[in-house]
């Protein structure tokens, strides 16, 4: 049993704030995605639960043990690193053996978990090479080689996929994902990708400047963003807002037209809704058509309601050209409401 | 010009004074070792190895070398892990543990005379505290191992910092995240230091270890200052034939001796701490 409990940590860097007191469980065997931009903190709190960093405040369990003063190699975790730190003077046989010497199991042991990480990596063929003659993505794949035949209670993952070509990248992430999955570790995984993080997560943190603004299965992440900035940052296009006045009780006035909405004690409010959540009938949102994007599929086009952008992903079947008058319906149960103060969603 | 040629004409200056000044001496020297009024010959050679000193002064030299310098390069590699711990007053420490680099060996030599000499502090000390009645004489011939002790202290004394030097900034070439790596996957802080540390600090305990060894071989004005003649080391014998012996074909073939053992000495490091071109960082 290895649940992570991360409690009110917080991490500065002299007066920079690089965390603000997060909160978050991590069930046994869960794997859990942090997902965020670059910078927002996501490589510090996975240090930090890999003991590399010591947290400014606040506390981290591990299988109920607490380990915030412990060292990292008394963590029972394996890690990945975000630049690999594949060691330059061992061979890949010895990178990827060199936590289970350090756990002294026999040479046979070693041998067998060595190639059977090694194969399923694809590295089988390069166990003699040293890392300065590896390609990036080879690195990485030796990096996690080297975290997986540890077969440990906790596994930590920076962007472990980031250098590899796409085509590798999908195929690597479903084997990961069986590879993980069967092993029975609790993961999280750190990545700025959101495809990756919807395809791998059972639970998806999406990290913005230092805090946790939703931990949520990933299709509850996508429908029911906690918060505008989860909206705006995963789905691709993104959510589309537009500003809302009260027309009533439960009334709302979005480019000039009237809504249902939530009975908010305000006047206003951010509505909003995924492109791929409105129908093109009489008696919807005026949008002037002016990129058309046909992708197969669905046809992207981007219009322009009120002089604000908003995109629609439509079927392909439609004829729309630039400079077409378009009426959008959205989809009633996919409407979302936002605070536009607090940003948080209502 | 090719760009591949130009950096071997960069380097012809350096390479021809090289050869001016240490090739031609060097030649020199070899044929004033071999060479008598009838041409070749191994006279010198022969009267330098029958002389009694020649033995004791070869294995002097080299048992002092291989005291000295293993205990240097520990004492080394310890101060150097510790000062590249340190968050604050690294630099400060460095030129502490660096100041003996600034005395000339002699000067080294002399300041640990006034230690061991018959008036020196050590005698006042034990003198002072009453656990001897009268001075003793360390640095007499009837007890060559308390010069041989002596000369060692000084040597280590003086020349402990340079090993130093080079591997605190070998060791600040190491990047952080091999030993988080190494932390992560259960290395203890002893096993870093085995497992990490001393293999990619190779490169730099190799330069290390060749200059420490070679500068050893040489040792001269520190046995000088201590001990007189009552200790010979190769370079001493080198300087009695030359200067007081006026025999400059058998100082040229101790000079031959010296250079000898240096070469084998610099190949076995090159070898030992060779680190695979593949395997480097
Ligand atoms: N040692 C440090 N000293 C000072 N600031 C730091 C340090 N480490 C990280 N930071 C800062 O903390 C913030 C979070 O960094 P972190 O590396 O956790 O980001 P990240 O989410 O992993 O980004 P990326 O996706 O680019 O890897 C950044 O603004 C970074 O500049
Ligand atoms: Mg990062």
């Amino acid at each position: 049993m290895a649940e992570i409990l991360i409690k009110n940590v917080a991490k500065s860097f002299g007066s920079f704030k690089a965390l603000h007191s997060i909160d978050l469980e991590i069930a046994d065997q869960e794997f859990m995605v942090l997902l965020g931009a670059s910078g927002c903190g996501k490589t510090t709190l996975l240090r930090i639960v890999a003991g590399l960093e010591t947290p400014t405040q606040g506390e981290v369990w591990i299988g109920g043990r607490r380990v915030d003063h412990l060292p990292p190699r008394e963590r029972g975790i394996a890690m990945v690193f975000q630049n690999y730190a594949v060691f330059p003077h061992l061979t890949v046989f010895e990178n990827i053996a060199f936590g289970l010497r350090m756990k002294k199991l026999p040479q046979a042991d070693i041998d067998r978990r060595v190639t059977r990480t090694a194969e399923l990596m694809h590295i089988e063929q390069l166990l003699k090479r040293y890392s300065g003659q590896l390609s990036g993505g080879q690195r990485q794949r030796v990096a996690v080689a080297r975290a997986l035949a540890m077969e440990p209670d906790v596994i930590l993952m920076d962007e472990p996929l980031s250098n590899l070509d796409a085509l590798l990248r999908l195929e690597m992430r479903a084997e990961l994902k069986g590879v993980l999955a069967a092993s029975k570790t609790t993961t999280i995984y750190v990545t700025h990708d959101q495809v990756e993080a919807m395809s791998l997560a059972d639970r998806i943190s999406v990290m913005n400047q230092g805090r946790i603004v939703q931990a949520a299965t990933p299709v509850e992440v996508y429908r029911n963003p906690a918060a505008r900035f989860v909206g705006s940052f995963i789905g691709n296009p993104p959510m589309n807002f537009i500003p809302a006045m009260k027309a009533g009780e439960g009334k709302w006035t979005v480019a000039g037209i009237t809504i249902d909405g939530p009975r908010a004690g305000r006047d206003r409010l951010d509505f909003a809704i995924r492109p791929e959540d409105v129908d093109v009938a009489p008696g919807g949102l005026k949008a002037t058509a002016r990129v058309v994007e046909p992708l197969g599929a669905h046809t992207l086009v981007t219009t322009d309601i009120e002089g604000a952008m908003f995109r629609a992903v439509l079927d392909s079947d439609i004829r729309v050209s630039p400079g077409d008058e378009l009426s959008l319906v959205p989809k009633p149960d996919r409407v979302r409401w936002f605070d536009p103060e607090t940003t948080a969603a209502v | 010009m090719t760009p591949r040629f130009l950096p071997y004409a960069l380097l012809l200056p350096a390479t021809l004074f090289l050869l001016v000044f240490f090739l031609y001496p060097f030649v020199q020297i070899a044929v004033l070792a071999f060479s008598g009024p009838d041409g070749f010959t191994l006279q010198h050679v022969q009267t330098m190895t029958s002389h009694w000193k020649f033995g004791t002064a070869l294995t002097n030299t080299i048992v002092l070398a291989l005291i000295v310098v293993p205990i240097q390069l520990v004492m080394a590699l310890s101060m150097a892990t510790i000062v590249t711990k340190l968050r604050t007053g690294r630099s400060a420490i460095l030129y502490i543990f660096t100041i003996p680099l600034g005395l000339s060996d002699l000067a080294a030599g002399i300041i640990w005379l006034a230690i061991f000499e018959q008036s020196g502090f050590l005698n006042s000390l034990l003198y002072g505290l009453g656990i001897i009645e009268r001075p003793i004489l360390f640095l007499g011939y009837q007890n060559i191992w308390v010069i041989f002790i002596a000369v060692v202290l000084a040597e280590v004394w003086r020349a402990t910092a340079i090993v130093m030097v080079i591997l605190v900034s070998g060791m600040g070439l190491i990047p952080k995240e091999y030993y988080e790596a190494a932390e992560v996957f259960g290395a203890s802080p002893w096993k870093r230091f085995v497992k990490i540390t001393l293999p990619m600090l190779r490169p730099s305990l190799q330069s290390a270890l060749i200059l420490r060894t070679l500068a050893a071989f040489e040792v001269f004005a520190v046995v000088i200052a201590l001990g007189g003649t009552t200790l010979p080391v190769l370079m001493g014998e080198t300087f009695q034939w030359q200067f007081a012996l006026q025999d400059r074909n058998v100082a040229s073939a101790y000079a031959l001796v010296i250079l000898a053992i240096s070469v084998v000495s610099t190949l076995f490091f090159l070898r030992v701490l060779r680190v695979p071109k593949e395997a480097r960082i």
